[in-house]
């Protein structure tokens, strides 16, 4: 793979208390490209995607080890504000989690919290993080009623868009469509597939078939150790590793 | 012998029906005791209000409401509770300028900030506040701060609206603390990650998000803390300064309704003007605690369909 790599974990160990939760992984992310995380529930996969964006330091008594690097920035340096680096680097979760906030409120506040006070530059912004999101004509004529009234599927829809508002130059996506039906997740893949012109994407995934239709590269993830990585057709059709290859062919997991 | 089968089979049939029997009566003695106090509440507030409507056949309802003199004893008695109300309202404003930061405050910081050790120890301390007797903190604001009082603002007595505010403020401070604690823990993590996902910082965070998500349950708090101060008697007794005339600064003494009430019940002659009248004030004071009580619970039901938690 000859393209730029966006984000690099080198030798990342992290703890839970005393409890190892990943055993030194390294991969790249690349530029305008997905790549997919895979692996049995408790393989370490959202922890380690929730490192990219330092959101585990809000979960107290961790450690990490290792590196983990944004371009050339090593992210946890401690002259490295968080703040910044969750500028650039978003985060979609499992669960849609709108603001009990209106519609316009849900987009507006990445804009706020980052100091955007221009209510003509705000409103294009949420307009055009919401067409991009594909969820505008869905929304357009009630965009200030709350957004707990929307379905799963538009919610979640919602936060990518809230998340595209700030735009950020990485997008993590934690199991984004764990809680959707399979229509609702149709329209994400679209999406994911649609953005990744302009963003590096990187997707954790229960869902095999999910990590084959949209991502570029894959990695498979097993009791907190990176067993492989590479470009998804090699994962899905020629698994160097006999563990990867149980896995995709649904011997475990 | 056919009697004797006879008794052996009641004997049998009334043993089946035992448990059954002792169902119904356990069933009788908690219905009895969970309307025990819907009897009591009733009963009170009849009582109120057979012994508070006689003195509106002295006074008007809006001269009793709106009179500017509270003279009981004197003749021809004046029955104006104006001063009465106003000192209550005076001092529970003011206790609410107090526990508003001090519950608040202290609340956001063991939810936000505290670590779990941190809080582990202070939230019981905290709530350790409220166990101590009113006429403990109404003794404390005797002989401690109505001295600093009357010493920085050279008053002639240091029993004032003030003081009673100040010390209302901090006996409040448990149950608007506690309650808030209860409401931001109610905050789902989620908004929180949401919310430093899209680059906020704590404060940011803190805020526009968990403090507007938790708004209306801090509300309850403090209308709830709003409650127990103007219903509190044994401290605005000691400490309010007990003079039934209109406050026009916090710096003077004050009659509240409870402490005219409790200093008074015991020399009103029963059935006389006086006596109408305290009743009277007792049941402004029961409507006016009710209400607190109802703005606070259809609140915090609306917090809870806000964030989703049930109906």
């Amino acid at each position: 793979m000859d393209n730029k790599i966006k984000m690099q974990a080198k030798n990342v160990d992290f703890f839970y208390g005393k409890t190892q939760a990943l055993k030194k992984v390294s991969l790249d992310v690349y530029s305008h490209k997905v790549t997919a995380m895979i692996g049995p529930s408790g393989c370490g996969k959202s922890t380690f995607i929730r490192l990219f964006n330092r959101m585990n330091e809000l979960v107290p008594h961790t450690t990490l080890c290792g590196e983990i690097f944004l371009d050339d920035l090593e992210i946890n340096n401690p002259l490295v504000d968080a703040v910044d680096i969750r500028r650039r680097v978003g985060m979609v979760f499992q669960k849609p989690n709108p603001f009990p906030k209106s519609i316009f409120e849900n987009i507006s506040y990445g804009l706020k919290v980052n100091g955007i006070k221009n209510k003509a530059f705000i409103e294009h912004k949420v307009e055009d993080s919401l067409k991009k999101a594909v969820i505008w004509d869905e929304v357009k004529n009630r965009l200030n009623d709350s957004a707990l009234k929307l379905s799963g599927g538009q919610q979640q829809r919602l936060c990518i868009a809230r998340c595209l508002a700030v735009e950020t130059e990485v997008i993590l996506f934690d199991e984004p469509c764990a809680s959707l039906d399979p229509i609702s997740t149709a329209k994400i893949e679209e999406l994911i597939l649609e953005l990744k012109k302009e963003y590096s994407i990187v997707i954790v995934t229960h869902n095999m078939q999910q990590a084959a239709r949209v991502s570029d590269c894959t990695g498979f993830f097993l009791l907190g150790e990176l067993v492989e990585f590479g470009k998804t057709q090699d994962i899905f059709t020629a698994p160097k590793d006999k563990r990867t290859e149980a896995y995709i062919t649904g011997r475990f997991g | 012998m056919d009697g004797t089968v006879r008794q052996i089979y009641r004997a049998i049939i009334s043993m089946m029906n035992m448990p059954r029997f002792k169902e119904k009566l356990y069933k009788w003695i908690f219905t009895i005791l969970a309307f025990a106090s819907l009897f009591f509440l009733v009963g009170i507030v009849l009582v109120l209000i057979k012994e508070g409507l006689p003195i509106f056949q002295k006074v008007s309802f809006s001269e009793f409401i709106f009179g500017r003199y509270w003279y009981p004893t004197y003749n021809p008695a004046e029955f104006g509770i104006l001063p009465l109300i106003l000192a209550s309202i005076w001092v529970t404003f003011g206790a609410v300028m107090v526990c508003l930061p001090l519950g608040v405050g202290s609340a956001l910081y063991l939810n936000e900030l505290a670590g779990p050790r941190q809080k582990a120890v202070l939230k019981p301390i905290i709530e350790l506040l409220a166990s101590i007797p009113s006429v403990v903190f109404g003794f404390f604001g005797m002989v401690v701060l109505t001295p600093f009082l009357q010493e920085i603002f050279h008053l002639p007595t240091g029993l004032t609206a003030l003081n009673a505010s100040i010390i209302l403020g901090i006996m409040a401070t448990p149950t608007v603390c506690s309650i808030a604690e209860d409401a931001l823990n109610y905050v789902p993590n989620a908004f929180r990650e949401a919310s430093f996902a899209v680059g906020a910082t704590r404060w940011q965070t803190l805020i526009k998000v968990v403090i507007p998500a938790a708004g209306s349950g801090i509300s309850t708090a403090v209308i709830l803390g709003m409650s127990r101060a103007v219903g509190e008697t044994m401290t605005v007794l000691m400490v309010a300064g007990g003079a039934a005339v209109i406050p026009h600064t916090f710096l003077e003494p004050v009659r509240p309704m409870t402490a005219a009430i409790a200093a008074e019940m015991g020399e009103a002659p029963i059935g006389g003007g006086h006596y109408h009248a305290l009743f009277a004030i007792a049941l402004v004071l029961f409507v006016i605690t009710f209400l607190f009580n109802i703005v606070a619970e259809l609140i915090s039901r609306r917090f809870r369909i806000k964030l989703g938690l049930s109906g």
